[in-house]
């Protein structure tokens, strides 16, 4: 459409010029020359004109805008693409960040729960071991008394028979005689008694 | 122009002779014409050898053919809106085509035609035709309404139609001379002082060391029209941009 009245307009410019013509065709020599339309050239200047813009106009329309769009369209979308991508590569890393920190703070519990089981288990263990040593302490300090009780009953028992031998052969070494040993061990019973009153 | 003649002859830079030999002679082939077509040729070279690595991190000519590809798409965009797209190519194609018309003019033994108000007329014909169908096409018959706006009183509308109608019409007018009168005015500069460094070194040794200010002055004018040379293409592709933002949108 565009096209078709450019055409029009070439031709309408005829007219135009030749109405110029006369009143320009006495000055052609001395004034501008591009007033001088005696000059075919004046005119034919502008068929050409008409010839070489139109030319020009369809091979930039059909031929050379095209390269430049089509290399600006590809531009365009690639960068859109790329951004597309980088946008996608950045929610990944924003979702493995989170997935990292979840898993530390889970790690964190974990760990924070078996420090306090073994640490619970250990006091257990020690408390049962101590418990243990105590009994045995326990058992070994009682069979310990018992024996010291033996031994002191057993040596108390001896100190009774000692005490009756010897008071015996001190009398007799005093007295010259052998006491009865009923008295004896009366008078040792009696002694024995006060003392360990 | 030849040295040594007291007059300057600023205005034969735009004569237009044929090239390409007899056969351009043939079909009235002019050296404007040339230059269009070396223009139309460096627009799809720079494309088609900009694109060719296709690469992801362009290099720096396809960071250029992106550039003007993404500047002019941008243009259409802000100023036209999303609708915009439809007319990116055509606008693309009167930008660079009349950005190259700019530069190409600025290098020694060169034709701009982009110097000539038939070729800037065209252009603009061209542009006020397309907005004119757009916006018939799009609105309708609604889009006579465009010459007066919706607040208006109606007791103005004699008035106020004729102007919105004139200032209509002079559109392709004020954006063909525009580009036209521009590329004449900084061609016209670069030859006369061209001409002064020329007659003055004609002049004897002092002469020529006198010649050193005109020099200086088109070494920077060169910065200057080379400015001129993108603004006035950026302009003219703005306005298309803007004629098309009220077709499609009646204001």
């Amino acid at each position: 459409m565009m096209r078709r009245f450019k055409a029009v307009s070439r031709a309408a410019i005829a007219p135009v010029g030749l109405m110029m013509l006369s009143s320009a065709a006495h000055a052609a020599e001395k004034g501008m020359p591009q007033l001088n339309f005696a000059n075919p050239l004046t005119l034919a200047q502008v068929v050409w004109l008409a010839i070489i813009f139109f030319a020009l106009y369809l091979l930039l329309d059909r031929w050379a805008l095209p390269k430049v769009s089509e290399v600006l369209d590809m531009r365009a979308s690639k960068i859109a693409a790329d951004l597309d991508a980088a946008k996608q590569a950045k929610s990944h890393a924003d979702a493995a960040v989170a997935e990292l920190v979840a898993a530390t703070k889970t790690a964190q519990a974990e760990a924070q729960s078996s420090v306090s089981t073994a640490v619970d288990a250990a006091k257990a263990t020690a408390a049962a071991q101590a418990a243990e040593a105590n009994a045995k302490l326990e058992a070994q300090l009682a069979d310990a008394e018992k024996r010291i009780n033996a031994a002191r009953a057993a040596s108390v028992g001896a100190l009774h028979d000692v005490a009756l031998t010897t008071t015996a052969e001190l009398v007799g070494r005093l007295c010259g005689f052998a006491p009865e040993p009923a008295t004896v061990e009366h008078a040792v019973g009696r002694a024995l008694a006060a003392r360990a009153a | 122009m030849a040295a040594g003649e007291p007059s300057i002859d600023a205005l034969g830079q735009f004569k237009l002779t044929s090239s390409l030999g007899p056969l351009g002679a043939s079909v009235n082939f002019s050296q404007s014409n040339l230059m269009m077509l070396i223009a139309a040729g460096l627009i799809l070279a720079l494309l088609y050898y900009g694109m060719k690595p296709k690469a992801m991190v362009p290099g720096r000519l396809q960071a250029l053919a992106e550039i003007a590809y993404d500047g002019v798409m941008g243009m259409c965009t802000d100023q036209i809106g999303h609708e915009g797209k439809r007319f990116f190519p055509f606008v693309f194609t009167l930008f660079f085509f009349v950005l190259f018309g700019n530069l190409l003019g600025l290098l020694p033994f060169s034709f701009t035609y982009t110097s000539h108000i038939a070729v800037t007329f065209s252009l603009a014909l061209v542009v006020i035709v397309l907005t004119t169908v757009v916006a018939l096409r799009i609105h309708g018959l609604h889009f006579f309404t465009y010459f007066f706006p919706d607040g208006a009183p109606k007791l103005l509308a004699p008035l106020i139609i004729p102007v919105e109608v004139i200032s209509y019409l002079s559109r392709p007018v004020s954006l063909s001379i525009r580009l036209f009168a521009n590329m004449v005015a900084g061609h016209v500069m670069f030859e006369v002082f061209a001409s002064f460094i020329v007659m003055l070194a004609a002049a004897g040794t002092f002469g020529v060391i006198g010649a050193a200010g005109p020099l200086a002055l088109n070494v920077v004018l060169m910065g200057f029209e080379l400015l001129v040379a993108f603004l006035q293409a950026y302009v003219f592709a703005i306005l298309t941009c803007i004629y098309l933002h009220d077709a499609v949108h009646l204001h």
